[in-house]
């Protein structure tokens, strides 16, 4: 008798161990030289977004599928203090990114609303005239997939011809300066 | 018999499984780098634990507290002149709540359009509350709404409207009261969550229909 106990704890503790390994939720942060976990985002219905991204049709996207070298992307939230002081500096890097022919076109930059809604992203881009596309991650799926990180956190990513990708930056936390962040991202990313 | 001891096992390692992942759940939040290490997670509790004490069409209970900025708000003030939305939020320095005001300060505009105002409340003492208050707003500046005091006699706001959880936090609740003193509008949140903000925003717009 106290042998079947044993030998159906030692199932109830394998079953508990063998599920706990990787939690829901419980994902690692995105590692430098590593990819990112499965992200699809919705194709932006403004056509401007859409052209910037090199996106034609359908309704869903995967990042590796930007039409760019190198992809910048803002984990951002409306009710993030740090990431509405840094919106202006996030919108200057994208005008940066643009009026420079070296970059135009090869570099691209989105934003993720962890746990915002297509709503509070839409307040988000309307009260910082942010020009770049950003996308909702309502239930924090997006999110969880990369480990639940503190916002902003930006997470630079290149782009094979192969349609694989890298992420070559991984950072907590919004930057002093666009024009230096800028030049941190060309030499990263091998851009420069 | 043995298979039967077998599947409660199993059910019990299920329910482990569940529970150990529950606090996964419960971290999840909108996390600003801003409170950094600053944030005390409370792990998931229960969505709801009050029993409200008014309705829809009743006239709102009224108050006066001590604010943050200094001085006390009375509701009866805004009487006939503004519309009021009431913000009960659980505690300063946890997760949900830390980011949820931060948001709201940048929604001015919305208010503004609907002659409303926000008057923000939670059980916690004024230095406390000035101390989490200052970390939603990056470059020395101030949030455009009240941040009120419900911390002496403690919690007596919350418990007035039924919002006053047994543990002596208060629910995350939103009240909507028009410019003659009636609440228009009452969401009891489930107080892991953070509510979406067109919630509040409709509510808003049926004021003026």
């Amino acid at each position: 008798m106290k042998r079947i106990f044993m030998n159906q704890l030692a199932a109830v503790a394998i079953f508990v161990l063998v599920f706990n390994a990787q939690p829901v939720g419980a994902n690692s942060t995105p590692r430098k030289g590593g990819t990112l976990p499965a992200i699809k985002l919705d194709v932006p219905k403004d056509p401007v977004h859409r052209s910037y991204l090199g996106l034609s049709g359908g309704s869903l996207f995967d990042i590796s599928e930007i039409k760019a070298e190198v992809v910048i992307i803002q984990i951002f939230s409306m009710y993030c203090p740090l990431c509405q002081r840094e919106a202006f500096r996030v919108n200057e890097l994208y005008e940066n990114i643009e009026k420079d022919p070296n970059t135009r076109g090869k570099l691209k930059l989105i934003g993720i609303g962890a746990g915002n809604s297509q709503f509070e992203v839409d307040i988000f881009l309307k009260t910082y005239e942010v020009p770049f596309p950003l996308f909702s991650d309502g239930d924090f799926s997006i999110h969880k997939s990369l480990g639940e990180v503190r916002t902003p956190y930006f997470i630079g990513v290149t782009i094979n011809d192969d349609g694989s990708h890298e992420i070559f930056y991984s950072m907590v936390g919004g930057f002093e300066n666009a024009e230096e962040f800028l030049q941190l991202m060309l030499e990263l990313s091998g851009l420069k | 018999m043995r298979s039967e001891k077998t599947i409660l096992f199993v059910l019990m390692g299920l329910g482990v499984f569940l529970f150990l992942n529950l606090g996964v759940y419960a971290r999840t939040c909108g996390k600003s780098d801003v409170f950094k290490e600053n944030i005390y997670d409370p792990g998931t509790l229960k969505p709801r634990d009050s029993v409200l004490k008014v309705k829809v069409g009743d006239r709102a209970p009224d108050f006066i507290l001590p604010a943050v900025s200094g001085g006390k708000v009375s509701l009866s003030k805004y009487l006939n002149k503004m519309n009021v939305v009431l913000s009960f939020v659980p505690a300063a320095w946890t997760p949900v709540c830390s980011d949820q005001w931060p948001g709201y300060n940048i929604v001015k505009y919305i208010f503004d359009q609907h002659d409303a105002v926000l008057l923000g409340i939670t059980v916690d003492n004024i230095p406390t509350l000035f101390a989490w208050t200052n970390q939603m707003v990056t470059d020395g500046g101030n949030l455009w709404f009240s941040v009120l005091s419900d911390f002496w006699p403690h919690g007596a706001v919350a418990d007035k409207y039924g919002v006053l959880r047994s543990d002596g936090i208060s629910e995350r609740a939103t009240f909507v009261i028009d410019k003659k003193g009636v609440i228009q509008y009452i969401a009891v949140h489930d107080i892991n969550k953070r509510p979406p903000l067109e919630e509040m925003v409709r509510a808003l717009e049926k004021l003026q229909n």
